[in-house]
């Protein structure tokens, strides 16, 4: 009622004009970016006052600055610095950053999939979980042909993930269950049945008692392309991507998901089917968590020997967790959950370098990752800490917009 | 509880509440060009404007709710400043919100007193929040029960809480906006004698409509807005074409120009229909009708009577306890939504923008909602885009949807354009029935009147029409029949000829024999 109508007829041209190109994906960029520096400074804050010798140094603030100001430059600059070359400094480090991306992009289309059909799919660890279960039985079970083998384990993992995250599916659209509860519990399950199975005589190695299974086949691995690190999965992944993109964008159930996202009695009473559209959602994010799964018992593992590691509870990490942030970054978009994949998988590879080099706990970069899309999350927040990102921005998005119409 | 006498007016400084030049801005639209509007205590102010037309904005304005880029709000001559709602309340400015603001859960007594409950040390003094209501209902005479619960209560007896909510709030100058958008006929005569009573208690009112009736029988000043511009005032006097015009900036029928109906076949039989809403209440008892091919059947009776369960029971999105519905002889009462609408079905759901209409989509994208997954719209699993951009810019064209390019999102329309599109996508297939809820609520008068002609064309063209309205000008503009519909079941099927009193009388359940006997034609208080 209070939105103003439009002179049409006379006057300036008509308001608003929201176009969903551009301007948005503009202003969500500069945010993202904002958000990530915002992190970085944070982070360095962090990295100063958590180590002693350098917070030790601030007793002299007042008397000699220079001490503890440049032990925190000298701090902050060695870590970022070895966190940058870890990440992108070399080709072994890019296609480090590569490697690790892979399986956080697919995941992360998995959720991000789930976000525009309006679900929270807490899931995609669970459905991660039966993703590198079976690949792995499916790769130490079976002895078949090069190529065939890997294609074989590789649908079996996607079809475990598809399975898990259908269960959910349904569970919502039929039984009326909240995906979120649905899907954290059947995280819990998954690896609970994870754990099980390694104790089982198909899955646990001959000759040993605790839960590991066999090595995987050579010919069940995912063949490496580049450094031995970098593999076949990361081709999965950009396939992914465009295959999501064309689905939401291009093709008809990705227009039922996306309106069922926007809004389900609309999509109702235009005949599309909720519940149907939920299951197919579902599933299809299940598919992508699995396939993010698999890769960690079909992908080289690190080190000089690129070869499959083999399946024990803890494999897939926190992958699905993971993904949720990457999708959250990278707002639901292919093409941005690319980008925030690679830029999580940097955080990873550059991680390393950084303990190493730098001597800073690897897990300040899950600090930095969840300040990152702690600032995506409150855009608000960025642009008060930095108000003049919003004089920068207004123009920009003007310009976007047809002349004369503006916000 | 200053009371103000019935003045005898211009003093120096003018008693009541003044806007001076309000102007509001959104971005490059000017939603209020200096605005100015005086209300006196002792009067009923009509503000009239289409929707759109910037009466919510400067109301919002004097309510605290948006600050004004320029101009002043005077009370009693001296310069006051709203930051938000709660300085204008303090200042003696009350609202019945169209959308009441009740917690449906609390009784009468707790939501009266909600905001600034009586009590010390956190206690609430219950006795003392019923006290209150009581004195207020006896001396405004709103007979209420304090402690009943708000869900309980009819729609009437709901805005008759939030006038006592104003009320205690020692408020002066009351804002109406749009009151009587959810009341039957007799409600509304009920609240105009209630507006009447507290207008002679010295209140000083502000009466926001776009009905040029309830204008016309009420109001003792009024002024037309239009495009955030007041253009004009007009004598209580003046005819409804008088006021439309002026609203409107041009001259508008009211009637729409329609041949008598050239009645087909039977297209839609509805037998023996019952539905059952989840919470186990009989919604739509026992009904059985017909539509032919070629008629409007109106479905006329207050909200919440059973026509919206009806109406999406015939979609398919509600489903049917028991009879039959077929249309063309075939039984569709247990299809679903797509298998109702490629049998032939066209649904203008009641609620646009919950249901009709997705906000974040395109306007093309909205445009073909029901039909993306067919030819031309689609091959296979791929979207045709090219065709559906194609058909979405004949759509603009042919139905007048005002926006500079299909692709930009639905919630940049007004009201009324959106409410074109979901009929333009309905319209523009071969319907067997198209079934209509409310397809003008929201809408402004000049595109009512091109609304109103495309139903008819569709009539014209052998569509079966049921529609669905609250409105009596649309059921009498539209209607070739009439079928008036209480607690779910049907009063009456009568002609369009009907008297406006009569139909007034069957909404509230007497059957027509009743409502046309001579006894029964006597109505309340209407000033």
């Amino acid at each position: 009622m209070s939105a103003p109508v439009p002179p049409v007829t006379e006057g300036p041209p008509p308001t608003v004009a929201v176009r969903r190109p551009r301007t948005l994906r503009w202003r969500e960029l500069v945010t993202s970016v904002a958000a990530l520096f915002l992190a970085l400074f944070v982070g360095a804050l962090l990295m100063v006052f958590s180590d002693p010798a350098v917070a030790s140094q601030f007793a002299y603030l007042f008397t000699a600055p220079a001490l503890p100001l440049g032990a925190a430059w000298v701090k902050v600059s060695t870590a970022y610095s070895a966190l940058f070359i870890g990440a992108v400094g070399s080709p072994a480090a890019l296609v480090e950053t590569a490697a690790q991306s892979a399986a956080l992009i697919c995941a992360g289309l998995g959720v991000g999939l789930g976000f525009r059909a309006g679900l929270f799919n807490i899931g995609a660890q669970g459905q991660a979980i039966w993703g590198a279960t079976i690949a792995a039985w499916i790769g130490f079970t079976f002895q078949l042909p090069y190529g065939i083998h890997m294609l074989v384990a590789v649908l079996g993992g996607v079809l475990g993930g598809a399975i898990w995250g259908g269960i959910a599916g349904f569970l919502k659209a039929k039984a009326g269950a909240h995906e979120v509860i649905v899907t954290i519990m059947m995280n819990y399950i998954a690896a609970g049945l994870m754990a099980w199975l390694l104790t089982t005589a198909a899955f646990q190695r001959p000759g040993r008692t605790d839960p590991i299974a066999p090595e995987v086949f050579p010919t069940a691995a995912l063949p490496s392309l580049f450094f031995g690190r970098l593999h076949l999965g990361f081709l999965f992944a950009l396939l992914a991507a465009a295959g999501v993109w064309w689905l939401l964008e291009r093709s008809t159930i990705g227009f039922a998901i996306r309106a069922v996202g926007a809004n389900p009695a609309a999509a109702a009473t235009a005949g599309m089917s909720v519940a149907r559209t939920t299951i197919t959602t579902m599933t299809l994010a299940g598919a992508l968590a699995g396939l993010a799964g698999l890769m960690s018992t079909l992908a080289p593992g690190s080190g000089f020997d690129p070869v499959p590691v083999p399946l024990t509870i803890g494999i897939v990490g926190t992958v699905g967790f993971d993904a949720i942030t990457v999708a959250l970054l990278g707002r639901s978009r292919p093409l941005g959950t690319v980008f925030a994949g690679l830029l999580f998988g940097a955080l990873h590879a550059g991680g390393l370098a950084m303990q190493s080099l730098a001597k800073t706990p690897f897990t300040l970069t899950t600090v930095l990752q969840a300040l990152i899309v702690l600032f995506v999350a409150a855009p608000a927040l960025v642009s008060t800490l930095l108000p003049f990102l919003k004089q920068r921005k207004a123009p920009a998005v003007a310009a976007a917009l047809p002349a004369g119409a503006s916000k | 509880m200053p009371q103000t006498a019935a003045d005898d007016s211009s003093a120096a400084p003018p008693r009541g509440l003044s806007l001076r030049g309000i102007t509001k801005r959104f971005g490059t639209f000017v939603a209020n060009d200096a605005v100015d509007l005086d209300v006196r205590p002792g009067e009923i102010h009509c503000l009239l404007g289409e929707n759109g037309a910037g009466k919510s904005t400067l109301m919002n304005v004097l309510y605290g709710l948006y600050a004004p880029d320029g101009g002043q709000i005077l009370i009693d001559g001296q310069p006051q400043h709203f930051a938000n709602p709660k300085q204008a309340m303090a200042a003696g400015i009350g609202m019945v919100h169209q959308h009441f603001m009740l917690v449906q859960v609390f009784s009468v007594a707790e939501n009266v007193v909600l905001g600034r409950e009586p009590g010390s040390l956190g206690a609430l003094d219950m006795r003392a929040a019923r006290s209150r209501v009581k004195e207020l209902s006896a001396r405004y005479n709103l007979p209420l029960e304090p402690d009943a619960i708000i869900e309980d209560l009819p729609v009437g007896v709901q805005q008759r809480v939030e006038i006592i909510k104003a009320l205690a709030n020692d408020a002066e100058y009351l804002i109406f906006d749009e009151p009587t958008a959810v009341l039957t006929p007799q409600e509304i005569d009920e609240l105009m004698a209630v507006m009447a009573s507290l207008r002679d208690e010295g209140k000083a009112i502000v009466f926001i409509t776009h009905k040029l009736r309830e204008v016309r029988a009420i109001a003792d000043r009024i002024t037309v807005i239009r495009r955030g511009r007041i253009v004009g005032q007009a004598e209580p006097g003046s005819s409804e074409a008088e006021l439309a015009e002026l609203m409107v900036g041009r001259a508008v029928s009211l009637t729409v120009d329609k041949q008598p109906a050239t009645v087909g076949e039977t297209r839609l039989r509805v037998k023996d229909l019952t539905i059952v809403n989840p919470a186990g209440a009989v919604v739509v008892d026992r009904i059985s009708f017909d539509v032919h091919a070629g008629e409007i059947l109106c479905v006329a009776g207050v909200q919440g009577n059973g026509q919206s369960e009806l109406a999406e029971a015939l979609l398919g999105v509600t489903p049917v306890s028991s009879g039959t519905v077929s249309l063309d002889g075939v039984d569709i009462h247990s299809l679903s939504p797509r298998e109702t609408i490629a049998a032939g079905l066209g649904y203008v759901p009641e609620d646009r923008q919950h249901d009709g209409f997705i906000g974040d989509f395109t306007i093309a994208e909205n445009l073909v909602l029901n039909q993306f997954h067919r030819a031309p719209f689609s091959k296979g699993l791929s979207l045709d885009l090219a065709a559906i951009d194609a058909f979405a810019q004949s759509r603009r064209s042919e139905f007048d949807i005002r926006t500079p390019d299909v692709s930009h999102l639905g919630s940049s329309l007004s009201g009324g354009n959106a409410q074109k599109v979901v009929l333009a996508r309905e319209l523009s297939r071969p319907l067997a029935l198209l079934v209509a809820s409310q397809p003008t609520r929201g809408v402004d008068v000049g595109a009512i009147e091109f609304l109103h002609k495309r139903i008819v064309a569709a009539r014209d063209s052998g569509t079966a029409v049921l529609l669905v309205s609250t409105e009596l000008e649309e059921v009498e503009a539209l209607a070739d029949r009439v079928m008036v519909m209480y607690r779910g079941q049907i009063v009456g099927i009568v002609g369009p000829q009907t008297p406006r009193d009569v139909l007034g009388l069957m909404m509230a359940g007497v059957p027509y024999e009743e409502a046309t006997a001579p006894a029964a034609g006597q109505q309340e208080v209407s000033s």
